[in-house]
């Protein structure tokens, strides 16, 4: 067990305990609840191809989903954005091939860390949505849905990474 | 088959993403369906534990809220009993006390852990399981209306079905008239629920009281539900009915769960017409 491994254990356990505790009883302007457990696929270091992430990623959702009783789709969503992250990471710093040794979120510029959170969340939350709505009657309310959560769970990972880069 | 294996082997990263992607789609549509039994639920040991420990902080903090609701409740059944006195003297004394060889259906108590009212398919847990004699399919109540049905039950836990939940359909009919219809939710407003399948005849108003129906084996009849808010009729018939519910579905505390004694011979009896 080194230093890395105990500290994403405790951020997993963590964040896990954070959302079902505190924010998924905010419920701000009737229906806003932030979903910072994606912070989770932030701050895991970044590697080429790391399957351990997409098993965490999954877990993580469906602990989520087992309080929630929402079925998979914080699953579905958190696997997807914990799929996709290297390709959007590459778009976002504009080249093709990234030295995975050396990068790290706190070293990018502070705007296109921003861009690459916000990417993921908006995703992340349009899969949640859609599955829990799983109609299309619903497409204007999944939208709104989406935006206003989105604007609150990227300002919350946001004071989070400064917090995070602080303290180390 | 070498081809097929290195073909696995080159894209197993891809595909692990899409096994797991699918078991969590499974699991969504398997929440989506009524008449599946749901893996993915807060009945379990761990998180009803969780919720358990949560609930036991929040008592502690709103116990002068609690306190309130549990006098309110004492009037309100003193006020029963008294009327009840009244009713027995009235009556002359050829009282045939029934209570002893007809029990029809039998309370029991329990606590909401866990409460949703802002999703589109919500679900409370409560602390009671198959160790208290709770099954599925059992209607959950309060003093002042109809909360829900039991869904998966565990060992010392359950989930409820709440009445703010697209799939719900309870029957229910009009304290005035004995017109039937069914609640149905359209997850826009949590006090606020549709009621469906009412005849035109049924002349309502603004203001008018509706309560369970005894059609279904799971309520008992005569539990309050709410008043209605507003309606529009449309080609002779009811376009939309909405219901102010009696409950406040953001704030539950106790609630009772209602085992109905006759619920299976009524099925049996219902099975065997059908089949004739």
């Amino acid at each position: 067990m080194n230093r890395e491994t105990i500290n994403t254990a405790l951020l997993f356990v963590g964040l896990i305990l954070l959302q079902i505790i505190v924010l998924n009883n905010i419920n701000f302007l009737g229906y806003i609840n932030p979903f910072l457990y994606i912070l989770f696929i932030f701050v895991y270091p970044i590697k080429k191809i790391d399957s351990t992430l997409l098993f965490l990623s999954f877990f993580l959702g469906l602990i989520i989903d087992f309080f929630a009783d929402t079925g998979g789709v914080n699953a579905a969503a958190t696997l997807f954005i914990a799929f996709i992250r290297i390709p959007v990471l590459k778009s976002v710093i504009g080249k093709r091939e990234i030295d995975y040794n050396s990068l790290s979120l706190k070293r990018l510029p502070f705007y296109k860390t921003i861009s690459y959170v916000s990417i993921l969340t908006v995703i992340h939350h349009f899969i949640l949505f859609s599955l829990e709505y799983f109609k299309w009657d619903n497409f204007y309310l999944i939208l709104t849905k989406t935006f206003l959560t989105s604007i609150f769970t990227i300002i919350l990972v946001l004071i989070s990474f400064t917090f995070i880069s602080r303290k180390k | 088959m070498q081809q097929i294996i290195s073909f696995l082997f080159k894209n197993k990263y891809a595909l692990l993403f899409l096994l797991l992607e699918l078991t969590a789609i499974v699991f969504t549509i398997q929440s989506h369906s009524y008449h599946q039994s749901k893996f993915v639920n807060s009945a379990n040991a761990i998180t009803g534990g969780i919720y358990n420990q949560i609930n036991n902080f929040k008592e502690l903090v709103f116990l002068k809220e609690d306190n309130k609701r549990l006098s309110e409740e004492n009037v309100h059944l003193k006020n029963l009993l008294e009327l009840r006195k009244r009713q027995l003297v009235i009556r002359d004394s050829s009282l045939i006390d029934t209570v002893n060889y007809y029990q029809k259906y039998n309370y029991t108590s329990a606590k909401v852990i866990n409460n949703n009212f802002r999703k589109n398919n919500n679900y409370l847990t409560i602390n009671k399981g198959k160790a208290e004699g709770i099954q599925t399919d059992l209607g959950v109540i309060n003093t002042k209306g109809i909360i829900g049905i039991t869904k998966s039950v565990a060992n010392h836990y359950a989930t409820v079905l709440s009445i703010l939940n697209v799939n719900s359909r309870i029957n229910v009919k009009l304290l005035k008239s004995d017109h039937f219809g069914s609640l149905n939710w359209d997850n826009k407003d949590y006090n606020t629920v549709q009621l469906l399948d009412l005849p035109i005849q049924a002349n309502i108003k603004i203001g008018d009281t509706v309560i369970t129906g005894g059609r279904s084996t799971i309520f008992p009849e005569g539990i309050p539900v709410g008043t209605i808010k507003n309606f529009q009729t449309k080609n002779n018939n009811y376009e939309f009915i909405n219901i102010t519910l009696f409950n406040d579905m953001s704030s539950i505390g106790f609630v009772e769960v209602v085992t109905n004694f006759h619920k299976t011979e009524i099925e049996n009896l219902e099975e065997k017409t059908s089949n004739e």
